[in-house]
C-alpha cells in the first residue's frame, strides 16, 4: 500500500486498484488518474491490470507509480515518458537483465518531459516507417419492442499506431469532417487548425495512441445494421416459456456481420433453458440467469436463430419484464457513420511513410427491449 | 496489507529462482529464528559488491513493504546503498527511504550527505531526484536543509528541477508549517516561471500552502491564461479551480443583471403554475429595473480567461472538461454556460465512475439553470445495463429538467427494484415541481395502483397520498379513485395509505367514505395489522365528522378491534374509544378529540436530493459527498465592486513577447496552440476579429430589434425581453469597442460579415452570447435585414431604365409615363366594352389599371421588329380565365413586315394560348396592337411561343408578375372581414414594413398596391388600413390584401389567399413597390 497525503492508492482486494481519497479535490482528477494508470499497465506493462499480476510485479508497480506521482501529484503520465523511464517487463529483457546486470529503469531523464511535445521521446528510428489507423465506430443503441430505434447514436475514436523515425508532423483530413458532432482530441492535437480548417494537424506521440474520440449525434440518421426478430413468452400458469430469437442484416452496405453475440439476463424466475441454436454455441449460468449465445457470422440466406423452451419456478407468478438483449458484432471494412479519412500528409522528415487506414464498426450498447 | 498465505508462498517459490541459497520463504515465517535468518540474508546480500544480489534483496524487501511486512530492522543495510551506482537500486533505496526514515530518524541523517551530492550534480535527473526524496524524508532536523535545497532548485536552470521544487513546497509545509513565509516567497518565484512544466505544479503548490494570498496571482494572471493549454492534464485542473476562486473575487458577477430574473425564475420553477405565471410578470418588472442599475462591462481579464479555457472542452481527460465546465457555471454569463453542456453529456460516455460524477452534477446544474441540458435528453436514457446508481441519477437529472412527464412502462417494469422506487419518487417530485404536468403524472400514477407489483404500488399510493396532500381542495375524484381501489388493491401499506387518505380527507368525499368503512368493517378481521389500524384511524375520523351516520360502525370496529390479537391494536382501539366516546371521566380530552385527530398536517416536502448541494462548488469532493471536506474552500461570492483590475497590469510588457520569441525559436516548426501560446499583443490580435465581429453582429442585432419592436406594438411581451438583452449586448458592445480602440485591430470583417455571423455559427460560436434559441432569432433578424438592402439596390437600375427605356431591359416591373397607360388602356377600354360583364365593374374601381410596357423582342435581334407587350388589365373576351395581353408591333426597319402571326408554341401543362388574329403587313415605321389572351393556370411560370413573320421566327416569353393574375373583386367590409375569417393560418402570410415618408398619404399608398396587383379596393371604415381584394384568373380564389398603416410609419402587410405561393409572393412584390 502506497500511502500519500493526497491520494492514497491501495492495491488490493476487492479491485485491483481502489483508492482512498482524504482530502478536498476535484473527484474526477483522482478517477481518471486511476484510469490512467490502469491503462498504463494493461497495455504498456503487463497486458492484463489484474491482482495476481500486480502482486507478481510489485516491484515495477511501486517504481512506475513513483514515477507517476509526486506526493500524490501527478507526475509523469504519458505513456512515452514512462516507458522510458521504466522499460516494461519482457521476457527478453528479463534475460537480458540478468546476464548483463543492466536494469529496467532509464538513467537519462525523458527529453520529452522538458520538450514542447512532451507526449513524444525524441530520437525515434524506425527502419520501416508507417503510420496505421483505425477507424473504430461504436452504435450505441436501444431499440424497443416493435422494432423501431428509440436512440441511437454513433461513437468513435481514432486509434493510431504511428512508428516514425525523427520529429514527424501530420496532417489527416476528412472527406466529411462536418459529420463529427463532438469530439475530444488527443493534446497533440492543434486546437486551432481544427477549429479553422476542419483538419487534423498533430505531432504523434510515438507507438499506440488514441487521436480522436467523436461522436456522431443522434440528430443524424444511423443505420442499424442488424435487426433481431424476438418471441419470448411466460405463461401465468404453465412452468414453461417460450423463446425465440433470430437475428438478421439489415443496411450492411454489403459487409458481414461478424463476431455476432447476443447476451440476456433472464428474470430470477427461470430456472432452465432448453434451446437449440441453427449455429454458434450457447450457454445459460443457473446462478445468474445469463444466457448468452456465440453466433459467429451471419450469414444472409440462413438466418441465425436460437429456439427452445425455458422452465419456469413452479408456482412462481410470470415475471413482469421481458428480458433486454444485448448485441455485439463487428463488421470491417466500415464505418457506419460514413466518416472518410481524404488523406493523411507528413511534413518535417524526408522519407515517405508506409500509410494505412482501417475501419471497422462495432456494437456498443446496443440493447433490444422485448 | 494482509497477503493471502496461498499467494506468499507461491511468490517465496518464485522469487529467487537465480539464489536458491538465499530463496526462504519470507511469509512463511511463523517461527522467529527463520525469520531473523532472512533478514540475515537479505543483510549479506546488501553487503556484497555485486549490484544484481543488490537488486534481488531490494526488490523483496520493497515486495515486503507491500505487504504490509515491517522490514525497519534492515535500515542500516539499506541506507548504506543510497549512494549505489546502480540507478535501479538506488530508486528502491529511496522507496525504503521515504517509507521508513521517519521512524530512525537518527539513522536517516546517514543518507543526507549523499543527497546534498545529488543536489549538485550536472545531471538534472539526478538532481530532481535527491530534491524529491529530500523533501520526502519526514526529518524534521533537516527543514533548513530542505529550505536551503528548494530555494536553490527554484533558480534552476532546468524548468524539471524547477518543477521538482514546486513539489517539495508542499511537503516542507506539512513538515514544518513556520516555513510558510519563506515557502511563499519561493512560491512568488516559480509563480514568475514561463515554463508550462512549473505552471501547473506552482500553482499546486500555492493551493497548499497560501491559497489566501490571491494576490501573488495578479501578476501572473493573464500569463497562466495564456499558457493554461499547453500545461499538462493535470496542471490544467489545478490551475482553472484557481482561477475559478481568483475570478470570483476579482470580477463583477456576469450575471449581475440577470440575477434578479434568476430568482424569479427559479421561484418559479419551484412553486406552483399560478406562480409560474406570476413570475412571468415580475420578470417584465425586473426587466424594467434593470436599465436604472449601472451597465455591466465585462473585464477585459474576464474574457480572456473564457475564451482560453473554452478549448479545453475539447480535452480527452473528464478532469478537465469538468474542470471548465464548472468554470463556466460559476463564472460565466448566463447565455455562455450552455456550450459545457455538449462537454458534459460526452463524459456520459464514459466509464461509469466518471458518469457518476458528471451526473452529480448534470443534477445540480440543471436545478439551477433549467433546460441546459434539453437537447440533450437521449443521451439520459436509460439502459437495462447501467449501475443502480447512474439509473437513479439519469432520472433525477430527467425530472429535473421536466422531461420525464410521462411514467416510462419499460422503467416501471425493470427489474432492479430500488430504480423503480426511485423512479416513482422522481415522477412524485416532477409532479410538484411543475404544476402543468401534476395531472399527468397523477394519472400515470393512478395506472400504477394497478399493477401486480406490491412496491410498485406502494410507492405510487405513498407519492400519491403526499402529492394530494398538498393540494387537498382538488382531488376530490382522485380519492374516489382510490377508494373504488380498496376491493382491488392487496398491498397493505397501499390499502392503509389510501385509508388514510380518506380518513382525512373524509369532508372531500362524504358519501363514499362511510361505505369504505362499512366494508372495511366487513373485512376488518382478515386485514394486516398495518390496515386494521387504518380502520380504527378512519372510523374515528368519520366518527367526529359524520357520528349520524357512523356511530354503530365505529362501535362495531371498536369492538371488533379491541378483542384482536395483537395488543397493538388493542391499545388503540381503547385510546381511540377513550377519546372519541364522551364519558363520564373523559369529558376534557374528548372535547378536544376533533382538534386531535383532524389537525392539519402539513404536506411533505418532495425536494430533489440535489438541491441543497449548489452550495459546493461543483466537481469538488465535497459536492460529491454532499458535506464538506477537509479542505474544501467555499467559493467566494462576487464582490460587489469589483477591485482595480490594473493590479494584473504587467510592468513590463515587453517580456511575454520576448520570451515567446525564444520559446518559439526553441520550438522546432509552429505548434498546437502557437497563438494561444503568444501572450500578450500577438494573441490579442489574433483571437479579437472574432470577438469583434461578435460584439458587431449583436449590435446588428440589437438595432434590428430596436426596428422592428417600434414597428409593432404588438410584440409587447418580447420587447421587454429585448430589452434585458439589448441591454446585455449594449455591454458586451462597449466592451468589444474598449477592446478594439486598445488594440487597434484592424476593423472590417465584422460589419461585412454581420449578417453570414449568424448561420456561420458553428465556428463564431466559441465567442457567441446567444443561446440557440436567441441564435435563430438573430438568423431571423439577420435575414430581415437582407431585404432592404436588396430593396435598395433595386431602385437604381430602374431609374436608368427610366432614362433609357429603348436600350435598358428592366428586370422587374415598372410604372410607365401616363400618357401610355392613357392610350393603351383607352384601345382596351373600348375593346372591352363591346363586350360588358360584370366584371367590368370593379375593375372600373381600380384606379390604375395596366403595367408599364415590357420589352418581348428587341428590334435589333427582331431585325426591325421591335414587340412590347402590356398587362392590360381587361377581361379577355373570349375566356374569363385569361390574362389579356397587348402585343404592340412597331416596325423600325425600312421594308414592311408581313405575316405576323403566332407559331407553334411549347407550353408548360396547363397553360394555354389565345392567339391574336394574323397581321398582314406592318409598314416601316408604323406600329400595331393586337390583343391576346394567355392563361397562366396560376402561375408565374413564362409562356414560351413563337412570334412568325413571312421570313423569320422568333422566340419570346411573357412571364407575368404575380399581380396580373388575378382580377379585381368588389365586396364590402363585412363581407371581406368574412372571407378573411375563413383564410386564416396557413393561408395567411404577415409581413411587417416600414413605409418610407414618401408613401405616406392614402392616395400613394393605394396606387402603389393597385399598381402591382390588380386588385380593387374594399372600402373600408379606418382610415389607416387598406384592404384590397381579387380572384385569381384561373381558380377564381379570393385573394385578400390589407395594409395596416401606423403614424409612425410601420405598417402590417397581410395576404390571404388559398395560393400559398401566390400570397407569398404578392407579399413580397408588394412590400418592394411600397419601400422603393
Amino acid at each position: 500500500m502506497i500511502h500519500r497525503q493526497k491520494i492514497g492508492l491501495q492495491l488490493s482486494y476487492p479491485s485491483p486498484l481502489s483508492l482512498k481519497c482524504y482530502h478536498e479535490g476535484p473527484p474526477l482528477f483522482v478517477i481518471e488518474f486511476l484510469h490512467r494508470v490502469w491503462t498504463h499497465f494493461r497495455f504498456d506493462y503487463f497486458g492484463v491490470c489484474s491482482e495476481p499480476v500486480i502482486k507478481d510485479n510489485v516491484v515495477v508497480v511501486y517504481e512506475v507509480l513513483e514515477e507517476m506521482l509526486d506526493n500524490g501529484f501527478p507526475l509523469a503520465t504519458e505513456s512515452n515518458i514512462l516507458k522510458e523511464l521504466i522499460k516494461p517487463p519482457t521476457i527478453l529483457r528479463t534475460v537480458v537483465n540478468t546476464i548483463t546486470g543492466s536494469t529496467n529503469v532509464g538513467d537519462q531523464l525523458p527529453t520529452g518531459q522538458l520538450s514542447v511535445v512532451p507526449w513524444r521521446r525524441t530520437g525515434v528510428k524506425y527502419t520501416n516507417n508507417e503510420a496505421y489507423f483505425d477507424v473504430i465506430e461504436e452504435i450505441d443503441a436501444i431499440i424497443d419492442k416493435s422494432g423501431s430505434t428509440i436512440t441511437a447514436e454513433i461513437q468513435g475514436v481514432i486509434d493510431a499506431c504511428v512508428k516514425l523515425t525523427g520529429m514527424p508532423d501530420l496532417t489527416l483530413s476528412f472527406m466529411n469532417p462536418r459529420l463529427l458532432d463532438d469530439v475530444s482530441f488527443h493534446p497533440c492535437v492543434r486546437f486551432k487548425r481544427w477549429e479553422s480548417e476542419r483538419i487534423l494537424s498533430f505531432i504523434p506521440p510515438d507507438g499506440n495512441f488514441r487521436l480522436l474520440s467523436y461522436h456522431v449525434s443522434a440528430q443524424n440518421l444511423v443505420a442499424i445494421p442488424v435487426y433481431v426478430k424476438h418471441n419470448i413468452s411466460f405463461r401465468d400458469s404453465s412452468s414453461l416459456g417460450r423463446f425465440e430469437i433470430t437475428v438478421g442484416p439489415k443496411q450492411t452496405m454489403g459487409k458481414t456481420i461478424e463476431g455476432v453475440t447476443v447476451t440476456s439476463q433472464m428474470p430470477k424466475g427461470v430456472l432452465n433453458m432448453s434451446l437449440t441454436p441453427s449455429q454458434g454455441t450457447h450457454t445459460f449460468d443457473p446462478v445468474t440467469k445469463m444466457l448468452s449465445w456465440d453466433v459467429g457470422k451471419i450469414n444472409p440466406q440462413k438466418l441465425p436463430s436460437l429456439k427452445g423452451t425455458m422452465s419456469l419456478q413452479a408456482g412462481a407468478s410470470k415475471p413482469d419484464e421481458n428480458p433486454t438483449i444485448n448485441l455485439q458484432f463487428k463488421i470491417q471494412q466500415l464505418a457506419i457513420s460514413g466518416l472518410k479519412v481524404n488523406r493523411l500528409d507528413m511534413y518535417g522528415e524526408k522519407y515517405k511513410p508506409f500509410k494505412g487506414i482501417k475501419y471497422m464498426t462495432k456494437a456498443g450498447k446496443f440493447q433490444v427491449r422485448t | 496489507m494482509s497477503a493471502a498465505p496461498a499467494y506468499s508462498e507461491d511468490k517465496g517459490g518464485s522469487a529467487g529462482p537465480g539464489e536458491p541459497e538465499y530463496g526462504h520463504d519470507p511469509a512463511s515465517g511463523g517461527i522467529f529464528s527463520s525469520d531473523y535468518k532472512r533478514h540475515d540474508d537479505l543483510k549479506e546480500m546488501l553487503d556484497t559488491n555485486k549490484d544484481s544480489l543488490k537488486l534481488e534483496a531490494m526488490k523483496r524487501i520493497v515486495a515486503m513493504i507491500a505487504r504490509g511486512k515491517n522490514a525497519s530492522d534492515l535500515f542500516p543495510a539499506v541506507v548504506k546503498n543510497v549512494a549505489c551506482k546502480n540507478i535501479e537500486v538506488k530508486k528502491l533505496v529511496y522507496v525504503y527511504l521515504v517509507r521508513y526514515a521517519e521512524e530512525q530518524q537518527d539513522l536517516a541523517l546517514l543518507s543526507i550527505s549523499t543527497f546534498q551530492r545529488g543536489l549538485k550534480d550536472p545531471n538534472q535527473l539526478i538532481r530532481a531526484s535527491a530534491l524529491r526524496v529530500l523533501s520526502s524524508i519526514r526529518v524534521p532536523i533537516i527543514v533548513p536543509i530542505m529550505m536551503l535545497a528548494i530555494k536553490e532548485a527554484a533558480s534552476d536552470m532546468s524548468p524539471y528541477v524547477r518543477k521538482t521544487a514546486a513539489h517539495a513546497i508542499p511537503k516542507l509545509y506539512s513538515l514544518d508549517s513556520d516555513q510558510k513565509d519563506q515557502l511563499i516567497e519561493v512560491i512568488e518565484k516559480l509563480l514568475a516561471d514561463k515554463t508550462t512544466l512549473v505552471a501547473g505544479s506552482v500553482v499546486m503548490a500555492f493551493e497548499e500552502v497560501c491559497p489566501e494570498r490571491i494576490d501573488l496571482i495578479h501578476k501572473n494572471y493573464r500569463k497562466l491564461c495564456n499558457l493554461l493549454i499547453d500545461v499538462e492534464e493535470w496542471g490544467q485542473v489545478v490551475i482553472i479551480s484557481m482561477l475559478t476562486r481568483y475570478a470570483r473575487t476579482q470580477f463583477l458577477s456576469p450575471t449581475q443583471n440577470e440575477s434578479l430574473l434568476e430568482e424569479n425564475a427559479e421561484k418559479a420553477f419551484y412553486g406552483s403554475e399560478e406562480e409560474e405565471a406570476k413570475g412571468a410578470g415580475s420578470e417584465d418588472a425586473a426587466a424594467a429595473a434593470l436599465p436604472a442599475r449601472k451597465p455591466y462591462v465585462m473585464d477585459p481579464d474576464h474574457r480572456l480567461l473564457l475564451r482560453n479555457t473554452k478549448p479545453l472542452l475539447q480535452s480527452r481527460s473528464a478532469a478537465v472538461v469538468m474542470a471548465v465546465a464548472q468554470l463556466y457555471f460559476h463564472l460565466a454569463p448566463k447565455a455562455e454556460v450552455g456550450v459545457i453542456a455538449k462537454a458534459l453529456v460526452r463524459l456520459l460516455r464514459s466509464h461509469s465512475e466518471v458518469q457518476y460524477v458528471v451526473l452529480q452534477n448534470v443534477a445540480t446544474m440543471s436545478i439551477k439553470r433549467r433546460g441546459m441540458f434539453e437537447p440533450y435528453l437521449k443521451s439520459f436514457y436509460i439502459r437495462s445495463t447501467d449501475p443502480t446508481q447512474i439509473k437513479i441519477l439519469k432520472v433525477t437529472c430527467r425530472v429535473t429538467e421536466g422531461f420525464l412527464c410521462h411514467i416510462p412502462q419499460t422503467y416501471i417494469r425493470s427489474m432492479d427494484k430500488d430504480f423503480v422506487a426511485a423512479t416513482i419518487q422522481a415522477i412524485g417530485r416532477c409532479a410538484t415541481n411543475i404544476g402543468r404536468v401534476r395531472d399527468t403524472c397523477l394519472n400515470g400514477l393512478v395506472q400504477l395502483l394497478s399493477n401486480r407489483d406490491e412496491l410498485v404500488v406502494a410507492e405510487s399510493v405513498v407519492v400519491i397520498k403526499k402529492l394530494l396532500q398538498m393540494q387537498p381542495a382538488q382531488h376530490g375524484e382522485i380519492i374516489k379513485h382510490l377508494a373504488k381501489l380498496t376491493d382491488n388493491i392487496q398491498v397493505p401499506m397501499a390499502r392503509a395509505s389510501i385509508l388514510w387518505l380518506i380518513g382525512e380527507y373524509c369532508e372531500h368525499v362524504p358519501r363514499i367514505a362511510p361505505d369504505v368503512l362499512r366494508k372495511m368493517a366487513k373485512s376488518f378481521t382478515t386485514e394486516e395489522d398495518i390496515v386494521k389500524l387504518q380502520v380504527i384511524n378512519l372510523a374515528a375520523k368519520l366518527y367526529l365528522t359524520n357520528s349520524k351516520q357512523t356511530k354503530l360502525l365505529t362501535q362495531y370496529v371498536l369492538s371488533l378491534a379491541k378483542y384482536d390479537q395483537n395488543y397493538d391494536i388493542r391499545d388503540r382501539a381503547r385510546f381511540t374509544r377513550q377519546l372519541i366516546v364522551p364519558s363520564e371521566q373523559g369529558g376534557a380530552l374528548s372535547r378536544h378529540a376533533k382538534k386531535l385527530f383532524l389537525a392539519p398536517k402539513p404536506a411533505p416536502v418532495l425536494e430533489s436530493s440535489f438541491k441543497d448541494r449548489d452550495h459546493f462548488q461543483l466537481g469538488s469532493l465535497s459536492h460529491l459527498l454532499n458535506a464538506k471536506a477537509t479542505g474544501y474552500q467555499e467559493l467566494p461570492d462576487w464582490p460587489e465592486e469589483a477591485p482595480d483590475p490594473s493590479v494584473r497590469n504587467v510592468e513590463v510588457p515587453e517580456w511575454t513577447k520576448c520570451s515567446n520569441r525564444e520559446k518559439r525559436k526553441e520550438k522546432e516548426k509552429p505548434f498546437y496552440s502557437d497563438s494561444e501560446g503568444e501572450s500578450g499583443p500577438t494573441e490579442s490580435a489574433d483571437s479579437d476579429p472574432e470577438s469583434e465581429s461578435e460584439s458587431d453582429s449583436k449590435s446588428s442585432s440589437e438595432s434590428g430589434s430596436g426596428e422592428s419592436s417600434s414597428e409593432s406594438d404588438n410584440e409587447d411581451q418580447d420587447e421587454d425581453e429585448e430589452k434585458v438583452r439589448g441591454s446585455e449586448s449594449e455591454q458586451s458592445e462597449e466592451d468589444g469597442e474598449k477592446r478594439k480602440t486598445k488594440k487597434k485591430v484592424p476593423e472590417g470583417k465584422g460589419e461585412a460579415s454581420s449578417s453570414d455571423e449568424g448561420s456561420d455559427s458553428s465556428s463564431s460560436s466559441s465567442e457567441s452570447e446567444m443561446t440557440s434559441e436567441s441564435e435563430e432569432e438573430q438568423l431571423e433578424r439577420a435575414s430581415w435585414r437582407k431585404t432592404p438592402p436588396s430593396s435598395k439596390s433595386a431602385p437604381a437600375p430602374k431609374e436608368i431604365s427610366l432614362l433609357d427605356l429603348e436600350d435598358f431591359n428592366p428586370p422587374s416591373v415598372q410604372p410607365v409615363s401616363p400618357p401610355a397607360i392613357v392610350s393603351t388602356s383607352l384601345a382596351a377600354d373600348l375593346e372591352g366594352l363591346t363586350l360588358t360583364d360584370s366584371t367590368l365593374v370593379p375593375s372600373l374601381l381600380s384606379p390604375v389599371s395596366g403595367v408599364g410596357r415590357q420589352e418581348l423582342l428587341h428590334r435589333v435581334a427582331g431585325e426591325g421588329l421591335a414587340v412590347d407587350y402590356t398587362f392590360s388589365r381587361q377581361p379577355f373576351s373570349g375566356d374569363p380565365h385569361m390574362v389579356s395581353v397587348h402585343i404592340h408591333f412597331s416596325n423600325s426597319s425600312d421594308t414592311p413586315i408581313k405575316g405576323l402571326h403566332l407559331g407553334t408554341s411549347k407550353l408548360p401543362a396547363g397553360i394555354s394560348i389565345q392567339e391574336f388574329p394574323e397581321i398582314e403587313s406592318l409598314a416601316p415605321g408604323e406600329s400595331a396592337t393586337a390583343v391576346m389572351g394567355i392563361n397562366f393556370c396560376d402561375s408565374t411560370q413564362a409562356a414560351n411561343f413563337q412570334l412568325c413573320t413571312q421570313t423569320r421566327q422568333f422566340y419570346v416569353s411573357i412571364q407575368p408578375p404575380v399581380g396580373e393574375l388575378m382580377a379585381p373583386v368588389f365586396m364590402s367590409e363585412n363581407e371581406f372581414k368574412k372571407e378573411q375569417g375563413k383564410l386564416m393560418g396557413m393561408n395567411e402570410i404577415t409581413e411587417k414594413l416600414m413605409l418610407p415618408d414618401t408613401c405616406r398619404s392614402d392616395h400613394i399608398v393605394v396606387q402603389k398596391v393597385t399598381t402591382t396587383a390588380n386588385l380593387g379596393r374594399v372600402p373600408c371604415g379606418t382610415s389607416d388600413e387598406y384592404r384590397f381584394a381579387g380572384r385569381t384568373l384561373t381558380s377564381g380564389s379570393l385573394v385578400l390584401l390589407t395594409l395596416d398603416a401606423r403614424p409612425a410609419g410601420a405598417a402590417q402587410l397581410t395576404v390571404n389567399s388559398e395560393k400559398m405561393v401566390i400570397g407569398t409572393m404578392l407579399v413580397k412584390d408588394v412590400i418592394q413597390a411600397l419601400t422603393q
